[in-house]
């Protein structure tokens, strides 16, 4: 039975959903699954794992452990993996994750597969499911030795809560000496006006189509009454028409929500990349040849700033009533 | 001071990616372009090497022979030298393999400061900055949209998931930055002109200490999953009710 780690990032006092829908993933392997919750209000935070199919979880606290910088966390995880013997160690993509996962992989010469969005059991093993080359290719991957390192693609998992309980284990914390080389200067919260789009069970995103940036105000009522989060694509973003932590596609987030609309979003191959492993894609274009129609469940030919406002009303009466 | 880009020379987007059935691995058998990430990061060291106005700027890189001529951009766009790690015996190099060769060229430069793109245009990798620093035992900073150094320390900003992180390294240190972070320079016909003549070192795998460690491995390629039907409606005055409905069908309002 593989004995697997899940990396629990948290922000506040909130385990973060990705890494939740990877621990819940987890239990759903079976086996032995661990938590591990690094930083500042770690133990506060660390039961809540349990729920989620962690019957056991690491809290490492330290002052040294309070920013959100790696290179202490591979300095935990490597030694917490070594001393407990974890064979697979799960992360859900983060800025912070990828940068533990990578040297993690290097500090135990473990492999490393990334940017997967589903891991099945394959005898003792694993195999990983990989999209790639602009999701054209999915590829299965594997490991050659352990432990085995794998980093999944924001929004693959849902979070299922299922009602467990898990043992709290505090964890002693040495550092190496280059660990503590980077320190954070400062910090700056990203005013949020709604959920972020890797959370988003719904995304409503907006593209060139809109016209010009006050229109994005359709893309944010829909998001509103729809309950989910507002996307943009590379071309808006670079024209400063939205914030770049909203950005879909191949420079920016790769997202997998329940629903996702695209409005005024022609489809390039480079936003495509970041948006169609969505369950249900609905577009809303006036140029019937749009690339995004090709891989939408629902296309509408027509004129958003007819229809976006409409929709809008109509999602807030039915939800109303 | 001095600087060392990591790059990678990929098969070029416009002439087409795509796996060779035979190895699973991406096919290289084309021309090879210096990634566009990449170019960010030598742009980047170009600046700080101007804006000190001296030091130098090592462009290191591991592929196949002809990599190389990938590598000459950077020296067109200004870089001083250039060294790549090609060996058949690194061939199929994962991340633990391709962070030890490059860590082991890397060590024998001793740079002050070590950039790296902020991914990989062929494969979307996203970490093996971090996997070198640690090789390299130096302290790291990804995702830099903005990049200071002074009085030894390196100073990056950066984009995360809640806000913008602004974070401190010793030097030497090991950065990657985003692409956000300038516009690469065109190299001038003089630049494109003096790149060949620039100092270009190629290594073996004994060199940089260095051999083939997969510790992954690609089992199988498949298509992707296929959508389901695709539906398309005109908008006639019933789009909105349109999606609506199926929006109501899916259980999704």
């Amino acid at each position: 039975m593989a004995k697997i780690l899940v990396f629990l990032e948290h922000h506040g006092n909130e385990l973060q959903k990705g890494a939740l829908g990877v621990l819940s993933k987890a239990a759903q392997l079976g086996g032995d699954v661990a938590g591990v919750v690094v930083g500042e209000g770690a133990r506060a935070v660390a039961d809540e794992a349990g729920k989620f199919g962690a019957s056991l979880v690491f809290a490492a606290e330290d002052p040294r452990l309070a920013a959100p910088l790696p290179q202490p966390r591979v300095d935990v995880l490597a030694k917490l993996v070594r001393d407990e013997g974890f064979d697979t160690v799960l992360f859900a993509q983060s800025v912070l994750a990828a940068d533990v996962a990578g040297a993690l992989s290097a500090r135990l010469e473990a492999g490393l597969n990334w940017d997967l969005v589903d891991i099945v059991a394959d005898g003792d093993g694993f195999i990983g499911k990989r999209p790639a080359l602009a999701d054209s290719v999915f590829a299965d991957v594997a490991w050659t030795s352990t432990p085995r390192l794998a980093l999944f693609r924001s929004g693959s998992f849902d979070a299922n809560a299922t009602g467990g309980s898990a043992e709290v284990r505090g964890l002693e914390v040495e550092l190496e000496d280059f660990s503590t080389l980077t320190e954070l200067v400062s910090q700056e919260e990203e005013e949020s006006t709604g959920p972020s789009i890797e959370d988003a069970d719904v995304i409503v995103a907006g593209g060139r189509g809109l016209g010009d940036p006050e229109k994005f105000a359709l893309v944010e009522d829909l998001a509103r009454a729809l309950g989910g989060a507002v996307g943009a694509t590379r071309a808006v973003v670079d024209a400063g028409w939205y914030p770049y932590a909203s950005q879909v596609g191949q420079t920016g987030k790769s997202v997998s929500p329940k629903l996702y609309v695209a409005v005024g979003i022609s489809g390039a191959i480079q936003h495509k990349v970041g948006m169609q492993s969505s369950n249900v894609i609905v577009s809303i274009n006036k140029d019937p040849n749009a690339p995004i129609f090709e891989y939408s469940d629902l296309g509408v030919v027509g004129d958003l700033h007819e229809i976006v406002p409409k929709l809008t009303e109509l999602v807030r009466s039915r939800k109303g009533s | 001071m001095k600087i060392a880009v990591c790059v990678k020379a990929v098969p070029d987007a416009a002439t087409g990616r795509r796996l060779d059935p035979a190895t699973k691995r991406l096919a290289r058998s084309g021309d090879l372009t210096l990634s566009d990430f990449d170019s960010h990061a030598v742009e980047e060291a170009l600046k700080l090497k101007e804006a000190t106005g001296d030091g130098e700027v090592v462009i290191v890189s591991m592929g196949p022979e002809k990599a190389m001529d990938a590598l000459r951009k950077a020296l067109a766009m200004g870089a001083d030298r250039a060294v790549l790690v090609s060996d058949e015996a690194l061939a199929g190099s994962d991340l633990v393999g391709t962070a030890k060769a490059l860590a082991g060229a890397l060590g024998r430069e001793e740079a002050d400061l070590v950039l790296f793109g902020q991914q990989s245009a062929d494969g979307d990798g996203a970490c093996l900055w971090a996997a070198v620093a640690e090789h390299l035992r130096r302290p790291t900073i990804s995702q830099a949209a903005e990049l200071t150094v002074e009085d030894g320390s390196v100073t990056g900003k950066r984009q995360t998931e809640f806000g913008y992180d602004t974070i401190r390294a010793r030097l030497p240190a090991v950065v990657a930055v985003s692409d956000a972070i300038n516009e690469p320079r065109y190299p001038s016909l003089k630049g494109i002109m003096g790149a060949k003549r620039k100092p270009q070192e190629t290594l073996s795998a004994a060199d940089v200490g260095g051999a083939a460690d997969a510790t992954t491995t690609v089992l199988a390629l498949n298509p992707p999953p296929a959508r389901g039907d695709s539906r398309r409606v005109e908008d006639d005055g019933n789009g909105a009710q349109a999606i609506l409905e199926f929006l109501a069908e899916k259980r999704l309002v």
